[in-house]
C-alpha cells in the first residue's frame, strides 16, 4: 500500500481520514490507453473490522466529491449526504467503514486534466484520455483493495454515482454484498446528451479556455463553466420547485428594463454558477460529462441489459427513483429493475414521491430515509455486521 | 383493506403456506408489508419476492429483508420474465385489479402455478342482503361501503371457475375461507359451496404448456 495520507483527524469519536493513493499498477482505460501513475483522492470515515465485512463504497455524483460526510477543505460546506452518511444515519461510521474517493477525472486531488501529465511535467489538458465510468470503477476497485478491503458490504450511489454502482454490479459482483442505486440510468438518453453538450459548448466557447490549455496560461474559462453550471442546474430541479422557489418574484422593486438578473431565479442561477467556478475545474467538466454521456451498459452486451448482471444474482438490489426527476426519470430506474429480475437477482425497487425533482435524493425524504434504512439494515443483519 | 389485518386473520396465508412447496420461488403479487412472504422464508425457505403498490408496504418489506418492487398487478407483472416463479400469489386482491382476466393469464405465464383467493359474491349472507335489504351486502368478507370499496370485480365461485375454464386453466385446489376458521378443503363446482363459502382460495396451473406464441415471444424481448 501506497498512501500518502495529508490528514488524520477525529471527529466525534470517529476516525476521519484524507488521503490521496497512488495506484499500484497502471490502469487500462476503454479507450485503449494506459494512464501511468494515477491518484485517487478519498475520506474514509469509521474503522475496518476485524472480518472486513463492514466496507461501505460511496460513489459521486457529476460535481460532488469525496467529502461526502466531512466539510470540503475548499468551500468549507459540510458533507454532502448527510441524511444518510454521518453520525446517528443509517451509514453510521461507528459502524461502517465508509470510503468515498474523488472519480479518475475529478479535480479534487484525483488524477484528471488538471494534473501534471509525468511524461511533459505540464498540466495534461486536452491531452488527457477520455474516460468512461468503467475507467473509474476499476480505479475505484484498485483504491479499495489497496485499503486492504476485498468485499464491500454495499456500493452506493445517486445519478453518476448510480451509473458507477451499475458498472460496480457488472464488473464487480463478486466484491459485494449490496447495491444502492438512486435516481439513475443505465444509459444516457439523447436529453441527457443534449443538455451536456450544451455545458461543453458554453465552456468551450469562452475565449479563456484557450483551446484547454488555461492552466498554464494562467486564465480560467469562468465565463462558460458558469453558464454550463447554470444550464445543468435547471436539469435538477423539477419545474414546481422552481416555481414554489421564485415564482416570477423580482430581485428589487420595478424591472430594470435592462439585462441585470431581474428575477430572483436568475439571480439564483447565477450565484450557483459562479459559487461552482470556485470549487470545478472546466476540463474535468467536460472529461466527466462526455463519460457520462458514453455510458450504456447494455451496449459491450450486445445491447441486452439483463446480460450485464449475469453474475450478480448473489447481489441485493435496491433501486430508487424520483418522481419529479426528468432528468433520470422512473422508466430508466425500472429499466434497470426489469434487467436485474430477468437476471434473477433479487431486486428491490421504490419510485419516492417528491416534487423535488432530480437532486431529491441528497435532500431529507422521509420515505427515502425509510426504505434506505429498512434495506441496509436487513442486509447488515443478514452479513453479520 | 385485507392486508391491514393482522396475520392471525389472514387464514388464506396458512393455506398458502400449506400449498406451496419447500424452496419454490414465489411471487406476490400485492405482498402489502410483507408477512406472508417473510412467513414463505421462515417456514419454508422460499426464494421469495413481492409486488406492492404503496412505497410504505415496500419500505415495510425491505426492512425485513425482502426484495419488493414497487408496483400494481395491472401494469408491472411484465416487469419479470416468463416462468420466473414456481407459484405467483394473488391473495384477495384479484377483485381489486381493473383486468382479472388479463392479471390471472398473466400469473401463469410468470409461474407455473398461481395461488388465488377473493371474497366469494355469491355467499349466502351476500345473497341474502340483496334479496331481502336491496343493498350492497355489508359482510366479514365484504366490510366496506359501495362507494368507498377498492373492489371493483366481485365475482362468485362459478364465476371464477368459468374463468378457469375459459382461460384453459386446471383447478388442481379449492379451500372455502372463514375468518377465524381454518381452510376447508372443497368441491368448486359444487353450488352448495358457491353458498356456503365466505372466501375461496385456488391453486391454479395451465392445463397445456404455452406454446411460443405471440405473446410469450413479445414478453421475452423486453429482457433482452
Amino acid at each position: 500500500m501506497n498512501l500518502k495520507a495529508k490528514d488524520i483527524s477525529e471527529r466525534r469519536e470517529t476516525a476521519h481520514t484524507n488521503g490521496v493513493a497512488r495506484l499500484m499498477a497502471p490502469l487500462r482505460l476503454d479507450s485503449g490507453q494506459m494512464l501511468h501513475d494515477v491518484d485517487i483522492a478519498y475520506c474514509t470515515y469509521g474503522q475496518l473490522n476485524a472480518r472486513r465485512s463492514n466496507a461501505v463504497l460511496i460513489c459521486h455524483a457529476l460535481t460532488m466529491d469525496q467529502y461526502v460526510a466531512s466539510p470540503n477543505p475548499t468551500t468549507g460546506r459540510p458533507g454532502w449526504w448527510p441524511t444518510l452518511v454521518g453520525p446517528g444515519q443509517t451509514l453510521d461510521p461507528q459502524r461502517f467503514f465508509i470510503i468515498s474517493s474523488n472519480i479518475l477525472g475529478g479535480c479534487m486531488g484525483s488524477t484528471g486534466p488538471s494534473s501534471i501529465n509525468p511524461a511533459t511535467g505540464r498540466p495534461y489538458g486536452l491531452s488527457f484520455p477520455v474516460i468512461t465510468i468503467a475507467d473509474m470503477v476499476r480505479a475505484q476497485a484498485m483504491l479499495v483493495s489497496q485499503l486492504g478491503v476485498d468485499t464491500l458490504f454495499t456500493v452506493v450511489g445517486g445519478s453518476m454515482g448510480g451509473m458507477q454502482a451499475l458498472e460496480w454490479a457488472a464488473t464487480y459482483p463478486e466484491r459485494m454484498f449490496s447495491c444502492v442505486m438512486l435516481a439513475t440510468a443505465a444509459r444516457h438518453s439523447a436529453q441527457n446528451i443534449a443538455f451536456h453538450e450544451v455545458g461543453r459548448q458554453a465552456i468551450m466557447a469562452d475565449p479563456d479556455w484557450r483551446g484547454g490549455e488555461y492552466a498554464s496560461q494562467s486564465v480560467r474559462p469562468e465565463k462558460g463553466l458558469s453558464v454550463a453550471r447554470m444550464a445543468a442546474h435547471i436539469t435538477y430541479l423539477s419545474e414546481t420547485a422552481l416555481q414554489r422557489k421564485f415564482g416570477r418574484e423580482l430581485q428589487r422593486d420595478g424591472l430594470s428594463w435592462g439585462f441585470d438578473a431581474d428575477f430572483q431565479v436568475e439571480s439564483y442561477l447565477r450565484h450557483q454558477g459562479s459559487t461552482f467556478v470556485d470549487r470545478f475545474d472546466a476540463n474535468s467538466y467536460l472529461y466527466i460529462t462526455r463519460a457520462m454521456d458514453y455510458f450504456d451498459l447494455a451496449q459491450r452486451f450486445d445491447g441486452k441489459l439483463s446480460l450485464a448482471f449475469q453474475k450478480s444474482a448473489g447481489v441485493r438490489f435496491c433501486v430508487l427513483s424520483f418522481s419529479s426527476d426528468w432528468l433520470y426519470p422512473t422508466p430508466e430506474s425500472r429499466n434497470i429493475v426489469r434487467a436485474l429480475n430477468a437476471a434473477g437477482a433479487p431486486a428491490s425497487f421504490v419510485e419516492i414521491d417528491s416534487d423535488k425533482g432530480h437532486d431529491a435524493f441528497l435532500l431529507d425524504e422521509p420515505v427515502m430515509r425509510d426504505v434506505l434504512a429498512g434495506f441496509l439494515e436487513a442486509a447488515a443483519e443478514k452479513r453479520g455486521v | 383493506m385485507a392486508h391491514l389485518l393482522p396475520p392471525s386473520q389472514r387464514e388464506d396465508f396458512r393455506e398458502i403456506l400449506r400449498l406451496v412447496r419447500p424452496g419454490a420461488r414465489v411471487l406476490d403479487v400485492g405482498c402489502g408489508t410483507g408477512e406472508l412472504l417473510q412467513m414463505l422464508r421462515d417456514e419454508k425457505g422460499v426464494d421469495g419476492r413481492g409486488i406492492e403498490i404503496s412505497a410504505e408496504g415496500v419500505s415495510a418489506c425491505l426492512a425485513r429483508g425482502l426484495p419488493v418492487m414497487q408496483g400494481d398487478a395491472d401494469r408491472d407483472l411484465a416487469e419479470f420474465p416468463p416462468r420466473s416463479f414456481d407459484y405467483a400469489v394473488l391473495s384477495q386482491t384479484l377483485q381489486a385489479v381493473r383486468a382479472p382476466k388479463q392479471v390471472l393469464s398473466n400469473l401463469l405465464q410468470l409461474a407455473e402455478r398461481a395461488i388465488v383467493s377473493f371474497p366469494n359474491f355469491g355467499h349466502w349472507r351476500v345473497r341474502l342482503m340483496l334479496l331481502a335489504r336491496g343493498r350492497m351486502p355489508d359482510t366479514k368478507a365484504l366490510p366496506v361501503q359501495w362507494y368507498e370499496t377498492s373492489n371493483i370485480h366481485l365475482c362468485t365461485l362459478k364465476d371464477f371457475t368459468v374463468l378457469c375454464d375459459e382461460l384453459d386453466l386446471r383447478i388442481e385446489a379449492a379451500a372455502a375461507l372463514s375468518a377465524g376458521q381454518p381452510a376447508r378443503s372443497i368441491d368448486c363446482h359444487s353450488p352448495i359451496e358457491n353458498w356456503r363459502a365466505e372466501s375461496a382460495l385456488f391453486l391454479l396451473s395451465r392445463k397445456a404448456a404455452p406454446g411460443p406464441g405471440a405473446t410469450s415471444a413479445q414478453k421475452s424481448d423486453l429482457f433482452d
